[in-house]
């Protein structure tokens, strides 16, 4: 831990700003971009500040699981690819990037925003795979929430192939969409000292104590939540870091309509 | 069947629609996107830096070391699983040939010039967008370098030698096809790249050539106007 | 007589020719292949008398001899320190090159620099392989306490520093800030928190400006604008 860089990061919340000048519950920009890549049945692409991660949605049909039979899945990868930042090496994805994509699976699973039982085409034999992917452009911190909006907002872009005598035809691309339920959206807060602030920077990221990624829906229910980080949190600590997340929330859902 | 027409509509010697723009990875050295037609290429360059494991360090100059991916959801077709293939591994070989020659690492011994191509879209000729990518990204690194270094694919579909091959040409079951990635260092016409899949005459492999070398230099330009671009600054007041 | 493509401030890309004839010669930056004098990296073109030099705009640090520069330690053994230069190659700070006091063998030299402890510190040598010392006795060198550090391109830094210091003494002046420029691109600033920022953005804004003429007057304009209260 870097003493000194976490002295100083403290010292800047006492007079209530940080590194970058920001209040301690500011975001940087955002900007969601959707339909970025055609390849893709629906992709999108966010920026927090310098980071910059986007994500694609690929479906297969397959087989359903045995203790599902007339329901489809989704899946969700994630790699910290090394062009995003010097510290990501090359490789199989490490425990960082296999804890994002699970946090970002939680919100969307959980949040029951899909339908699964939607996505049987013949039960017991054929269903839809829903498959996302997300890829790091640029790390400057944050990349918990700037994944999961990219993953939300790729879902609504998404629409199905055309699948035809048990044949997908990528290139065909129909009007059906995954008729989400709902807007899942996922805030990561951050406890530093005795503050909170919500979307770190990489320096921030460095001296963090523990953090709280809260997923929400759009009434206020949570639907999922992930404590990470090397200290312990207080049940007090928690509530306020949930109602934190789910005001922040609230605004960063205006941005994926 | 002749190949009158391209499927496309271009002329037999016109390359897609191509666009660059350099220094798109804040965290990066270097860096650069390169699109022609639908093909996207990302490339990021860290270094010189240190190199781990000891190994594999140069006491006498630094190395180069490049790897190419296509991103899960960049193919037309089915979803391309993470992770390296065999092709991959190749590309990412030829790539590093391809772009070495310009290159002067003689002042970073024990080093490594890292590049990483990632490809968002892919629509055939992608190995080549990662080289034109990869080229902008290390002269925005900063790093000595010769030349910049160009590449684009040529080839036959049937009787007709055409220029960037797209994915229809390339899958074209019509009639034979011949596929020839080349790179160039455009202000010495030194070839870098060089790779040949299809049967053709030696005649003809020379003409698409030179067809080649003409569509090469428009790219250089593209390459060059995407690096001094990045320093139009608008003043911020 | 020679033909000269370029003129002074053009930015150009590796392969452009930059002249053409042999009473040209090539600065730095540049190679004679024939009779032509080509660019070797992207930089910035200037002229000085006949010889056409290059200023880079970007890449990484390499150590020079006698460079100041400011470093983290990363491993603190036996012998001394190792530490982190910002470039490819780490530095190493013996016990005799740490400070003039008398260190006891065995002694626990984590009381003198611990790890992740930052120093301006001088290059004292740099071997053909990289490998480089570094000693912290000198005007000026010292442990870097509170503040922050902020990364810049070095190629940046003599127009953050500016002639004689003049850059960086007016920012200084407007911040109230203390700050340390390493030849590494590394960036010491130390004082309140609207004076940091300041200095940071300031600073920054150099780094995106500095090929551009007018530097110095804008410069002053912003920290004129966004005066930190004393």
């Amino acid at each position: 831990m870097n003493n000194e860089l976490r002295d100083h990061v403290i010292k800047l919340f006492e007079a209530n700003t940080r590194l970058d000048g920001r209040k301690l519950t500011d975001y940087r920009t955002v900007k969601v971009d959707v339909d970025v890549t055609n390849t893709a049945e629906g992709s999108a692409r966010v920026r927090i500040g310098k980071t910059d991660v986007m994500v694609g949605v690929k479906v297969e049909v397959m087989e359903p699981y045995p203790d599902t039979p007339d329901a489809g899945s989704i899946m969700v990868g994630a790699e910290l690819l090394p062009l995003s930042s010097p510290d990501f090496e090359l490789g199989p994805p490490g425990q960082e990037a296999i804890e994002l994509a699970r946090i970002v699976d939680r919100g969307i699973r959980e949040s029951k925003c899909i339908d699964f039982k939607k996505l049987c085409i013949k039960e017991r034999e054929k269903v839809w795979m829903i498959i996302i992917d997300i890829c790091t452009i640029n790390d400057a911190g944050n990349l918990f929430d700037a994944s999961a909006l990219a993953a939300i907002a790729a879902l609504k872009n998404m629409k199905f192939p055309e699948y035809k005598d048990d044949v997908i035809d990528y290139k065909k691309k129909t009007s059906k969409d995954l008729e989400l339920k709902d807007t899942p959206l996922s805030v990561t807060v951050i406890k530093i000292g005795d503050k909170f602030i919500v979307d770190p920077s990489s320096e921030e990221e460095k001296v963090i104590d523990a953090r709280l990624t809260v997923a929400s829906l759009s009434d206020g229910t949570l639907c999922a939540m992930q404590k990470g980080g090397d200290y312990p949190l207080t049940a007090d600590d928690i509530m306020k870091m949930v109602d934190i997340g789910l005001e922040k929330g609230k605004e960063l859902r205006k941005l994926v309509k | 069947m002749a190949y009158k027409e391209r499927l496309d509509g271009r002329k037999f010697d016109e390359a897609r629609k191509i666009e660059a723009k350099a220094g798109v990875i804040p965290n990066a050295d270097g860096s650069a996107y390169f699109k022609i037609g639908n093909t996207w290429a990302y490339a990021a360059v860290y270094g010189p830096r240190n190199l781990h494991p000891k190994f594999l360090q140069n006491p006498s100059k630094g190395i180069l070391r490049c790897n190419y991916n296509m991103m899960p959801f960049s193919s037309t077709g089915e979803r391309v699983r993470p992770g390296s293939s065999r092709r991959s591994k190749e590309i990412s070989l030829v790539t590093e040939k391809a772009l070495l020659p310009v290159l002067d690492l003689n002042d970073y011994p024990n080093s490594v010039v890292d590049v990483f191509i990632e490809l968002p879209q892919t629509e055939a000729g992608s190995r080549c967008a990662g080289i034109c990518a990869a080229s902008i990204a290390l002269a925005d690194a900063g790093l000595a370098m010769k030349d910049l270094v160009a590449s684009v694919s040529v080839g036959r579909v049937d009787d007709k030698l055409v220029v960037d091959l797209d994915y229809q040409e390339e899958a074209y079951e019509d009639c034979p096809v011949v596929d020839i990635p080349i790179a160039m260092m455009p202000n010495y016409d030194e070839i870098t790249l060089l790779q040949m899949d299809g049967v053709i005459s030696k005649d003809d492999f020379k003409k698409a050539l030179e067809m080649g070398k003409k569509v090469l230099k428009d790219i250089y330009e593209v390459q060059k106007k995407a690096l001094k671009d990045k320093y139009k600054t608008e003043i911020k007041k | 007589m020679s033909k000269i493509n370029v003129k002074d401030k053009d930015i150009v890309v590796p392969g452009e020719i930059l002249a053409v004839g042999m009473d040209s010669f090539p600065g730095i930056g540049t190679y004679r292949e024939g009779e032509n004098i080509i660019a070797a990296r992207l930089g910035l073109v200037q002229l000085d008398g006949r010889t056409i030099k290059l200023i880079p705009l970007s890449g990484r640090y390499i150590p020079k001899k006698y460079d100041t520069i400011i470093c983290r330690v990363i491993d603190v053994n036996m012998s001394g320190w190792r530490l982190d230069t910002n470039s490819p190659y780490s530095a190493m700070l013996s016990m005799k090159e740490a400070t003039s006091q008398f260190i006891a063998r065995g002694a626990d030299l984590t009381k003198f620099y611990d790890i992740n402890d930052c120093v301006s510190c001088k290059i004292i040598n740099v071997t053909s392989q990289k490998l480089v010392d570094v000693t912290m006795k000198g005007e000026g060198l010292h442990k870097l306490k509170g503040g922050r550090i902020i990364s810049v391109v070095s190629n940046k830094v003599p127009r953050i520093v500016g002639k004689q210091g003049s850059m960086v003494s007016m920012i200084k002046d407007a911040t109230k800030c203390n700050i340390t420029v390493g030849q590494n691109g590394l960036v010491w600033i130390s004082g309140s928190p609207e004076g940091e920022l300041l200095a940071v953005n300031s600073i920054r804004k150099i780094e995106e400006e500095s090929h551009l003429s007018g530097l110095t007057d804008r410069v002053k304009e912003f920290l004129e604008k966004n005066k930190v209260k004393a």
